[in-house]
């Protein structure tokens, strides 16, 4: 009798069956996987000098030939570059990379290059756990690094780059100014007689 | 079953607030890459793309210029602003609404109207790939500084500019496009870039 009373009663199930639930997750997340970046892109801030600032000769003149130098960027990822007045006979082959004109570049900029490694050190000590704090310290060594960057024993780079050349050439010589810590750079015209320079000086192709 | 549900919620919940979803973009790019850490920004951008139709160094190599925003309010106030300067005009709201909803735009100007038109709904992307897409961005026909200027006027000194384009672009077209930006005096932008070491 009370066995039959027992059965009469339903047993409930206590567990829930999560089975859909999962099949949608990771149906959602697959989607998700394969419908989204993570990564952001990168960007490169560039600043052109406007139409009506343009550097004409005489301003061209204004820059002091020690600290002049002259980048050219030819087709096939060739680069020439001189220092100082652009005479005929120093012209100077050289490549993309560590040993090619960034060691140039470097040797030029030595002591801006100093002044930021001590910099560097000299925030790395600082390093905060305060979140705010750290921002500020952010703040303040960006704004440092300009100051070195755009100090005045930095040299000026004028940038030519040859129509026959890629976009990557142009970053990537954008990027030697970054690595080099140089503030002060110009990308101007690739005119045909520089291209007569460097086939004088090379024989060209 | 109870453990794995847990770790696919957290995963799922993970990639929904990390991932930002990808935009259909008109040509597939290599973007060269760079030191540069600076994250491009989120908000209020319109992004140039430059796409090369000829191979690297041959004499007078063309390049097709497509241009985007980031949200659909920028893109029809800059049409709004099209209208205003003269620039374009006559559409339906139709059309502009079909405007509002491309990802990416690119058609000279006398072809927009047609590129715009219902009959052309669905397969507008597709369209992009025509020989006579693209904006034209010549010293002769400069629509690029049009569209550009519009869209300053429209987003505001906010507005950010970017460039994005493969690797092997020949140099000669950015050359176009950045004498283009210059003549309307916008004189920063941002290159995309991947990221990379310094040594390589």
């Amino acid at each position: 009798m009370a066995k039959e009373k027992a059965s009469k009663q339903k047993k409930m199930n206590a567990r829930v069956d999560f089975t859909p639930m999962v099949d949608m997750i990771m149906l959602l997340v697959t989607f998700f996987m394969l419908c989204t970046t993570l990564l952001k892109p990168q960007t490169m801030e560039i600043a052109m000098p406007s139409d009506k600032e343009d550097i004409n000769e005489e301003q061209r003149s204004q820059i002091a030939e020690s600290k002049a130098i002259t980048i050219l960027v030819d087709e096939g990822r060739t680069v020439y570059y001189f220092k100082g007045k652009p005479t005929d006979d120093n012209l100077e082959k050289s490549a993309f990379g560590k040993d090619g004109i960034r060691a140039v570049l470097m040797d030029a900029n030595a002591e801006a290059v100093k002044k930021v490694q001590a910099l560097k050190e000299k925030y790395q000590k600082k390093m905060s756990s305060n979140l705010g704090e750290e921002l500020k310290l952010k703040e303040q060594y960006k704004e440092e690094l300009d100051e070195i960057r755009d100090g005045d024993d930095t040299p000026n780079v004028i940038i030519k780059i040859s129509e026959k050349a890629v976009y990557k050439d142009q970053i990537d010589i954008l990027d030697e100014m970054q690595i080099c810590n140089i503030g002060k750079y110009v990308i101007d015209n690739f005119k045909p007689e520089d291209k007569a320079k460097i086939d004088a000086k090379f024989g060209g192709k | 079953m109870t453990p794995m549900s847990d770790v696919m919620v957290l995963l799922l919940t993970f990639f929904m607030l990390t991932a930002t979803f990808v935009k259909e973009e008109p040509i597939q790019v290599q973007t060269p890459g760079s030191v540069s850490e600076i994250k491009i920004p989120e908000k209020n951008l319109l992004t140039i793309f430059v796409q090369s139709v000829a191979g690297v160094g041959e004499e007078g190599a063309t390049g097709k210029v497509f241009m985007t925003m980031d949200n659909e309010s920028n893109l029809s106030a800059l049409l709004d602003k099209m209208e205003e300067s003269g620039a374009l005009s006559g559409l339906t709201p139709e059309q502009k609404r079909a405007f509002a909803a491309a990802p990416t735009f690119g058609f000279p100007l006398n072809q927009m109207k047609t590129w715009l038109s219902p009959e052309n709904e669905g397969k507008r992307s597709e369209l992009l790939h025509l020989e006579s897409a693209g904006i034209p961005c010549d010293s002769t026909n400069d629509e690029l500084k049009v569209w550009v200027q519009a869209a300053r006027d429209a987003c505001g000194s906010d507005m950010r500019i970017a460039i994005k384009a493969d690797a092997t672009t020949p140099y000669a077209i950015i050359k176009k496009v950045m004498d283009s930006l210059r003549s309307i005096h916008e004189n920063r932008y941002n290159l995309i870039t991947n990221l990379k070491g310094a040594d390589d």
